[in-house]
């Protein structure tokens, strides 16, 4: 009797609460004998009371709340009103309710408790008045009134007489064992934490270099004291997986129902546990997964029977521990992915080219799926493939942290697997050096740290056309320079080169930095709005010293540096036609006449200006304007883009386009929308000045090569030290 | 009515921004600085384990670089319930102002300063810039 079920326990605490705030709801109806809200209140407490029992089986309790619950039903509905008799009845209900706990508490099932007496009360009041509800209310009375007080009494004084005699001193009720605790309350003790935490490293760190042998002594105790409060702390946050997983066998009993396909769902590691935020957020992003596992990866109980399969389908679902962080994989046993039409599909879609699939392995053809833009459902089925795709569960894993992979034997089945850490607010991390500066990379992106002395990096770094590579165990790795990211000066001079491998949408590449300092625990402090835009950094910490570094964010470094197939690839004329830029940017829709469209990257837009025609001026055959006391070059887009301009008027729209502290001001017709979203275009309709075009709102709307456009009003607008920030800047 | 005023000077004028939105005035702080950030946010500060990005008023006021030399003062202010330090040559004394001594910013004030002055005081002895703190900290 001592092993109560968890669930019934979580039911118990849960339930004496409510019955605790049904009292107070019940009194407070007698005054107020008809606020809807009161009796919407009682009856969703009852309710849910009634509901769990019959899930656990609580027979006797469940046939109290059922009369109780179709009383309230019809006090909420108007088709019966309060009178002392029924508060009578419904306290009656709610003692008898309390006393049913109290007996399952102690023994775990519900014992000889009777409960027929006010069952038949609850069902005297509801007979008696339904019919006629005016008149029949005297024949009611006397059944009501003698019996609350008589029936319920006996047994309320059994039970407490039981209690007494059996709760000893030694078994706190499940009530008192556990307490609600405000979750704003556990976020500050985190908080704190995460300070103390800082403070440790600090003295840690000075007691370190003190030597003094006490010191050092106390500096480890803090430090163990620390750790361990760190850990107790984390774990008022942790909650099982299982919260999230019980709704998934029915969600996949529905789906299964509605696709025709027969679906056994297995959880392996329920107990599994992880920070409550985390938690939430990677609720929807496994629900896509679960859906996607019954709706695309399981075939029809005949497909299944002809490949030689049971005609029951299987999805699992496994979480467990792995090096600090949780895996969650979601797994099924239906056809499995062919990689070779993934590889079509992106060729198809103009995600990729055919060489570049050619080369890609089918591992790394597979994390294709994710890429924005790409569904591999043949027809929109009305669960999935509404356009909300694995892009999408993708960027909402890596918005916490976390990575995901998708493996997959064809006729055997598909595994995706979700990488997360424990808890956002503390991580491990890297640091490193660049151009003076510290900045951290989490360990969740490092595979590994190469380290190349000027010997070898000579020899090892290779130059493929203009972009550096280096050969790891075999495989090339594209390498990108820290410092050439940020834009700011590399102080290593002596050719040693330091190599952080990082991993980030499925691709690794190499990021070249001065120094590596230490990896430590660091706490994530978030940045203020006006950085968080940069999209470089994904917060900020404070190191051992107290002073603040960067956290690198890698998957968007990644993405801003490979995605656009080699960061130098604007700098000449040998533009990959074919290439294809995917980002998530906000653009400037503007208008140029003769109803064309173009889009700016609105990253580099500074301002909006409306001016007069006078303001332009002339230099030599070139136009400009004087500008915040600088003198811009003027692009007339409908003049460069050639199309026709139906608009007679002096007034000038400038969009003032600034890269590093160079603007330009590009003159348009009229400024049509600022658009948000993950805008993906095709490059092979490329014009003269255009990049691609995009569909926004049904229309076409051409991407603006604006480096070219630029170029044609200032050939020296980008001079070579501005080079590189110029692409970030086109490429952000 | 009168108003109380932070007041602060910046390339030799005078700035003063409303008491309540200033939660305290610091020495210069060790900054990180940004890369790639706007060249209005300087960089970031500890300010007891919470990261702040502090923000030059002189590069949003279009004024000239501080000389190298010179140690910024820190004015944090609370914007949206998120603490920012704002760069400032000096701290000045808090001053009460009365509503008589207003006057809206001149209109052939121009630049980026015509969005972020509220306008100005009229002291005895010189004008005192009222700043819009919620302007002055937009990037």
């Amino acid at each position: 009797m001592d092993e109560i079920d968890e669930i019934v326990q979580e039911f118990l605490v849960e339930s004496h609460e409510n019955l605790d705030q049904l009292d107070r709801d019940l009194v407070a109806l007698e005054r107020e004998p008809d606020s809807r809200d009161l009796l919407g209140s009682i009856f969703r407490t009852i309710h849910t009371i009634k509901g769990t029992s019959g899930f656990l089986a609580f027979g006797k309790l469940e046939s109290v709340t059922h009369v109780g619950e179709n009383l309230l039903a019809r006090l909420r509905d108007g088709k019966m009103s309060m009178s002392p008799q029924t508060t009578d009845v419904l306290l009656a209900m709610v003692d008898t309710v309390r006393d049913l706990l109290s007996v399952i508490e102690r023994s775990g099932g519900e014992g000889d408790l009777d409960v027929s007496g006010v069952v038949a009360l609850i069902t005297d009041v509801l007979e008696g008045r339904a019919p006629e509800p005016a008149p029949a209310a005297p024949a009611a009375e006397p059944v009501a009134e003698t019996a609350p007080v008589a029936e319920p009494a006996p047994v309320v004084e059994h039970v407490d007489a039981a209690v007494e005699h059996e709760d000893t001193t030694t078994r706190r009720t499940v009530a008192d064992s556990s307490i609600r605790v405000d979750v704003e309350l556990l976020d500050t003790l985190m908080r704190l934490v995460g300070e103390l935490v800082l403070t440790r490293n600090q003295i840690v760190r000075q007691a370190g270099e003190a030597e003094d042998v006490e010191m050092i002594r106390s500096s480890q105790r803090l430090n163990l004291i620390a750790t361990e409060l760190q850990e107790g702390v984390m774990k008022t946050r942790m909650q099982p997986i299982d919260n999230l997983w019980s709704k998934f066998p029915r969600v996949v009993r529905d789906l299964g129902a509605s696709c025709g396909k027969q679906v056994t769902l297995n959880q392996v590691g329920k107990e599994t546990e992880l920070d409550r935020s985390l938690l939430e957020a990677v609720k929807d992003p496994l629900t896509h997964l679960v859906r996607n596992a019954v709706d695309h990866g399981l075939e029809s109980p005949e497909a299944r029977r002809a490949a030689g399969k049971a005609g029951e389908g299987t999805v699992t679902l496994r979480a467990y521990h792995q090096g600090g962080q949780v895996v969650v994989e979601v797994s099924d046993d239906g056809a499995g992915i062919d990689a070779d039409k993934i590889a079509a599909k992106a060729v198809e879609r103009g995600i990729r080219t055919q060489a570049q699939v050619a080369q890609m392995s089918p591992a790394d053809v597979l994390q294709l799926i994710f890429v924005p833009g790409f569904s591999t459902a043949a027809a929109v089925t009305n669960v999935s493939g509404r356009g909300v795709g694995m892009d999408v569960v993708r960027t909402n894993i890596e918005g916490i942290g976390g990575t995901i992979e998708v493996e997959s034997v064809v006729g055997r089945g598909t595994t995706c697997r979700l990488r997360i850490p424990l808890t956002l607010a503390i991580v491990p991390a890297l640091t490193v050096e660049c151009a003076g500066d510290r900045y951290a990379i989490p360990q969740v992106s490092l595979l590994e740290l190469v380290s190349l002395d000027a010997d070898r990096a000579s020899s090892a770094i290779e130059d493929l056309n203009g972009a550096l590579v280096y050969r790891l165990r075999g495989a090339l790795l594209p390498l990108v320079h820290l410092s050439d990211v940020l834009g700011v000066e590399s102080d290593r001079s002596d050719g040693h080169v330091l190599i952080a491998v990082l991993q980030a949408d499925g691709k690794r590449f190499g990021l070249v930095i001065d120094r590596v300092l230490s990896t430590e625990e660091i706490v994530v402090k978030p940045l203020g709005s006006q950085l968080k835009a940069l999209g470089t950094y994904s917060g900020a910490t404070i190191l051992g010293d107290g002073r603040v570094a960067l956290i690198l964010d890698v998957q968007a470094l990644a993405r801003r540096v490979l995605n656009t197939d080699g960061v130098d690839q604007s700098e000449g004329d040998d533009f990959d036609a074919s290439s294809v830029l995917t980002e998530q940017m906000r653009m400037l829709v503007a208008g140029i006449g003769g109803e064309r469209r173009v889009a700016i990257p609105l990253s580099s837009v500074t301002r909006l200006e409306n001016l007069t025609e006078s303001v332009v001026e002339r230099i030599g055959n070139r136009e400009v304007i004087q500008y915040r006391g600088g003198i811009l070059p003027v692009v007339r887009l409908n003049n460069y883009l050639g199309s026709y301009s139906e608009r007679e008027s002096d007034e000038l729209v400038v969009v003032v386009y600034s890269v590093g502290d160079r603007s330009a001001a590009i003159v348009v017709e009229e400024i049509v929308d600022i658009i948000d979203e993950e805008t993906e275009f095709h490059s092979d309709v490329a014009d003269h000045g255009v990049l691609g075009s995009t569909l926004v709102r049904d229309r076409i709307v051409e991407v603006l090569d604006v480096r070219a456009a630029i170029l044609s009003a200032d050939p020296t607008f980008y001079t070579a030290s501005d080079l590189l920030d110029a692409e970030l800047q086109e490429t952000m | 009515m009168s108003t109380r005023l932070v007041t602060f000077t910046l390339d030799g004028r005078l700035y003063g921004v409303d008491v309540n939105a200033v939660q305290e005035v610091l020495r210069g702080q060790p900054q990180t600085r940004i890369p790639l950030a706007p060249d209005s946010v300087s960089g970031l500060i500890n300010l007891r384990g919470q990261v702040l990005s502090a923000i030059e008023l002189r590069a949003q006021l279009g004024l000239s670089d501080r000389e190298d030399e010179h140690e910024p003062m820190l004015v944090v202010v609370r914007v949206g319930g998120e603490p920012i330090a704002l760069l400032v040559d000096s701290i000045g004394a808090v001053i009460d102002v009365e509503d008589e001594q207003f006057e809206q910013p001149p209109d052939t004030l121009a630049g980026p300063s015509r969005d972020l002055l509220i306008g100005a005081y009229k002291l005895d002895d010189r004008l005192l810039l009222a700043l819009d703190v919620d302007r002055a900290v937009a990037a």
